[in-house]
């Protein structure tokens, strides 16, 4: 069972690792061809959230990604709609996972993409990750907790699916309502149809096997399982060799792709989004995916990431790629690390008096 | 055998439940799960430690026998 679980992870692994790189090429910036942070990101520039010019886009594969993952729980049952497990402060770690990756530059899902591209700044980050993680674990096992989920509407947990469809409806029929880059990073993408047919496929069998760039790394700190992580190491096989198929490989730190080498802000900003994540029960594409599922906490946790992105943008605490976060970007990731290990040293102090 | 609910509670947290609980009572515990997730994760790692598990399906949720 383990061996099969092990298999349709690394299955899942090779086709988002393919899939990201096809994507490359059909015109999504390098290394880009997932990026949760950076899809919410253009897509919240493209609803007028934030007026960044560059990085304005309704992104398919967002959309595909949860309607894929709604549409396959819906088919199977693991449809179930729950909430109620500390919403807001679902919101707000989610606001700082967003400004994290921001500072860094990508999601974990990016961070691999780009490891696979030969960007070593991601190796600083994937440092900072698994120190974030294994700071959340230790709060995990000490008691922390968000709390129980109950039971919710169909209605209820069919909502962001719905609000999804609904944007890309407007996406298609209406789209001088939306903002759209004319140069940058928003201007670089794929054709509608594949990032949409890329993105079901990732959410359904990202739903089907529970891939998590978070829970690999959690999973061996906790409980020595290396199940969840094979999915981790297939995406960066199947990214690497297409990569050096594509010719787009190149080792090392600096002009690589919308990436900047300042390796302390690298390895902070990662640290935020491990230490959230894990405080999250999943990375940004898993809390995307909880959402199409019908978790509304985990939805309270993406509108999280796309006022974060808004925020990050409003207030320029995103970093610019090759110089890096400014000073706001700075203050705003220590004092986003700041914030989560608040709440979780005060929430597991608490559950620890209740035992 | 003592029971553990872990419904309404989502992975990982259903898994370190587990754990502590079977620190509490090394010989087995009956737990109940309410999603797919938390039912593979706990199955996965009671059979990783040796213990046998066995399942019931029941009003949408899912009971786990992990015994010796």
């Amino acid at each position: 069972m383990d061996i099969r679980e092990k298999g349709k992870l690394g299955l899942t692994g090779l086709l988002i690792g393919a899939a990201a790189v096809i994507l490359t090429v059909l015109g999504n910036p390098g290394n880009m061809g997932f990026c949760i942070a950076c899809f919410l990101r253009d897509t919240a520039g493209a609803m007028h959230l934030h007026t960044a010019p560059i990085v304005e886009y309704v992104r398919p594969e967002i959309i595909g990604i949860i309607l894929g993952s709604f549409a396959i729980s819906v088919a199977t049952g693991d449809f179930r709609p729950r909430g109620g497990s500390s919403p807001v402060l679902r919101f707000i770690i989610g606001f700082i996972v967003m400004v994290g990756a921001l500072v860094f530059l990508g999601c974990p899902l990016r961070m691999v993409l780009r490891l696979a591209g030969g960007d070593l700044n991601a190796l600083v980050g994937l440092l900072g990750f698994i120190a974030g993680i294994g700071v959340g674990c230790i709060f995990l096992s000490n008691g922390f907790t968000l709390g129980k989920a109950e039971k919710q509407s169909a209605i209820e947990g069919a909502a962001l699916p719905g609000a999804t469809i609904l944007l890309f409806v407007l996406f298609l029929a209406v789209p001088s309502l939306l903002l759209f880059s004319e140069s940058g990073p928003g201007s670089m993408h794929a054709p509608v149809a594949a990032a949409l047919l890329a993105g079901l496929l990732a959410g359904v069998a990202a739903e089907r096997t529970r891939l998590c760039m978070a829970g690999g790394i959690r999973d061996i700190f906790l409980i020595r399982d290396f199940t969840l992580i094979s999915g981790f190491a297939a995406i960066f096989l199947a990214a690497l060799i297409g990569n050096l198929i594509t010719g787009s490989f190149r080792l090392g730190f600096a002009d690589q792709p919308v990436s900047h080498p300042m390796h302390i802000w690298n390895f902070l900003g990662m640290t935020a989004v491990g230490l959230g994540s894990v405080m999250l029960g999943g990375c940004p594409l898993r809390q995307l995916i909880l959402a199409g599922e019908g978790s509304s906490d985990s939805a309270s946790a993406v509108l999280g990431m796309i006022v974060g992105s808004a925020f990050a943008h409003n207030f320029s605490l995103a970093s610019s790629a090759n110089a890096g976060p400014g000073t706001n970007g700075k203050v705003a990731v220590v004092a986003g690390i700041i914030i989560l290990v608040a709440i979780a040293a005060v929430v597991t102090i608490k559950e620890r008096r209740k035992a | 055998m003592k029971d553990l609910d872990t419904s309404g509670y989502s992975c990982p947290e259903p898994v370190i439940m587990t754990k502590k609980a079977l620190g509490h009572s090394p010989d087995g515990l009956r737990v109940t799960v309410d999603n797919r997730a938390s039912k593979e994760n706990v199955t996965r790692y009671a059979k990783a430690l040796g213990y046998s598990v066995e399942t019931t399906e029941g009003n949408g949720n899912w009971i786990l026998k992990i015994s010796r």
